[in-house]
């Protein structure tokens, strides 16, 4: 796992020089420039859109890193032949992928973590001159943590989504992959429908469709608990825990899946 | 004595065609062994199947059947790895890196501590001849640079087997000396090394052993010395000052007679002549003797004989073989 490791920081290193972290900037800008038009507006206005704000910007910026980055880990080392060197060195192609997959994790995860406090610092100046009676009214409180919960569960679902990515980026070109991972994504927005598609399309075979591709495909709806956090309707830890063990057990199948095909895979 | 390199009936079929594949057999029941210490030439026109040998070497396509070892160990096995070298054809790494980051990669996957990292690095860096530019990122490498990269990760963990795949190509005469001093070096230091090539003076002036590979199946095996046939062809006469009636009378005996500059000519003798009958005859006619040389089969006769001998029919039936990329099998390198 050492050689994974060295994969990993060298994933990290490239996306720092390709300066993915530029993102942020344009996230701050984009929240900042939110709250000041807010405060201009409608002073004492609950936060709560700010809040949407912030974690959607951090789940579809996260989503265009995962996929686009993703995408491309794998699929251009082999096509620009850097494998043929790398592998007669002594790492495992498995360990090629879990280096590539937890690259691409930690730089997520300091792209998430920046913004979570960029979230917070907007939040905290927001709510700063309102006074504590009209905040009582407010549905949940302006510096909430259980806006962390939200968070994190947009992180799990960028793990299962790089995972996805990843996946795809073994074996097709970086262009289908981008098709497939992000129609996957979408059609595991709507899950829940594929379940009852019997009910929604009718017939018997649809039904049966619909129950295989709801029981295959990951269910991405379960990780987006934004609105319930902004209304500050409580999320259990029961949840948290299940839907996070749930991505877990995808991701491992995922690269499990991921693995075995590159493993076995000529380079041509 | 384990072999370096062994490797039995290796056969490799690539599907061809996008719709209905069909198998085209790269490589086919490959047998040949290397010993240790030996530098030997892996040989054949372009499109052999050289290059697929040595990526089944390093794992990077899988055999259709046959298998291959080094160092004893199957090429399967990941440890084995730490004690080989390779060079791609071609290569390419990353291009935002510089040398040295590239190398202080690769030098993690050996597991290398720090300081020894820093000291191989910097030792193969200075072998290869890489100076101030190995702080440069290596888009801004020429392809002549970037052989020389390559060669130098393929020494970095100081290994036993060295596999270099066409090492001088892209080289410019000085470079070509260079890789030729290198490899005898690695020799010299015990290492085996195993390399492919379609110059074949690369291999003469270096290798104790050579295979030739023609059409994906193995031609000649051999010790140089054994392969070549050292009888004496004939002769080539080289004089001066042969008045023209007398090169007239020569000409009808000869194999030829061509004429290289002023009153010199160069007389091709047949295997049976006597070279002193023709010295004296000819000097007697007023000539002047420039050079005398036996005229032996070359490594580049011996090639185009065995390539040749492969013909057409040495092919598997079930290999349709459709090149479908680079020169065909046929053209001579
Ligand atoms: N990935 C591949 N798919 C299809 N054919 C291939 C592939 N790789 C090599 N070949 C074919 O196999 C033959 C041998 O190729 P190669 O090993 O590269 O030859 P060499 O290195 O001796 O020039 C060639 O005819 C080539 O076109
Ligand atoms: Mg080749």
């Amino acid at each position: 796992m050492n050689a994974a490791r060295s994969v990993a920081i060298a994933v990290f290193k490239e996306s720092v020089r390709d300066r993915i972290f530029y993102n942020l900037v344009l996230f701050a800008v984009l929240l900042v420039g939110a709250s000041i038009l807010m405060g201009q507006l409608t002073a004492g206005q609950d936060v709560k859109i700010i809040k949407d704000l912030g974690l959607t910007a951090t789940s579809v910026f996260g989503l265009f890193i995962s996929i686009f980055v993703g995408i491309n880990l794998v699929s251009k080392e082999v096509e620009r032949r850097s494998v043929y060197p790398l592998f007669a060195k002594p790492i495992r192609r498995s360990e090629f992928i879990i280096g590539k997959y937890a690259g691409l994790l930690l730089t997520l995860m300091v792209n998430v973590v920046v913004m979570t406090v960029a979230l917070y610092t907007v939040l905290f100046f927001l709510s700063r001159g309102v006074s504590p009676n009209v905040q009582r009214a407010w549905d949940a409180p302006p510096i909430d943590p259980a806006l962390l919960k939200a968070i994190g569960l947009i992180y799990v679902d960028l793990a299962l989504v790089t995972a996805v990515a990843v996946l795809f980026s073994t074996y097709s070109s970086p262009m289908l992959s981008a098709v497939f991972t992000f129609g996957l994504y979408v059609v595991g927005q709507c899950n829940e429908d594929l379940r009852r598609l019997d009910q929604i399309v009718g017939g018997p075979a649809a039904g049966i469709v619909g129950k295989a591709c709801y029981y295959l495909l990951p269910d991405f709806a379960r990780f987006d608990i934004k609105l319930a956090v902004v209304h500050g309707i409580p999320v259990s830890a029961g949840y948290m825990l299940w839907t996070t063990a749930y991505a877990a057990a995808y991701v491992a199948a995922l690269l499990l899946g991921a693995c075995v095909i590159f493993s076995r895979r000529d380079f041509k | 004595m384990t072999p370096a390199i062994r490797t039995r009936e290796l056969t490799k079929d690539f599907p061809v065609g996008f719709w209905r594949p069909r198998p085209y057999r790269a490589l086919d029941r490959l047998s040949i062994e290397v010993a240790p210490g030996d530098v030997f030439g892996f040989l054949g026109p372009n499109g052999a199947g050289k290059t697929t040998t040595l990526k089944l070497l390093m794992q990077l396509v899988f055999p259709t059947s046959g298998d291959a070892e080094i160092l004893g160990r199957p090429v399967g096995d990941v440890g084995i790895r730490r004690r080989i070298g390779y060079l791609p054809e071609n290569p390419y790494f990353y291009d935002h890196l510089t040398a040295e980051e590239l190398l202080g990669y690769y030098a993690r996957l050996f597991r290398m501590a720090p300081v020894e990292r820093r000291q191989r690095v910097t030792a193969v860096l200075d072998r290869l001849g890489i100076g101030a530019e190995r702080r440069l990122q290596l888009r801004k490498f020429s392809k002549g640079m970037l052989q020389r990269v390559g060669l130098a990760q393929a020494l970095l963990n100081e290994p036993e087997v060295i596999v270099l795949d066409e090492p001088m190509s892209g080289l410019d005469p000085l470079g070509r000396r260079d890789v030729r001093a290198l490899i005898l070096e690695l020799r010299d230091q015990g290492r085996t090394v195993f390399f492919s090539s379609h110059i074949l003076s690369d291999a003469e002036a270096l290798c104790s052993q050579v295979a030739i590979l023609a059409k994906g199946r193995l031609a000649a095996a051999g010790r140089l010395s054994d392969l070549q046939e050292f009888a004496v062809h004939g002769w080539e006469l080289v004089v001066s000052g042969v008045p023209p009636h007398v090169l007239d009378r020569v000409r009808s005996r000869v194999r030829s007679v061509t004429a290289i500059t002023g009153d010199r000519y160069a007389i091709d003798l047949p295997a049976d002549a006597r070279p002193e009958q023709w010295l004296a005859e000819l000097a007697a006619a007023g000539a002047t003797l420039v050079a005398l040389n036996p005229i032996r089969e070359t490594l580049e006769d011996l090639f185009v004989r065995r390539v040749s001998e492969m013909g057409d029919g040495g092919r598997p039936a079930t290999a349709t073989r459709v090149p479908r990329r680079g020169p065909g099998p046929g053209s001579a390198a």
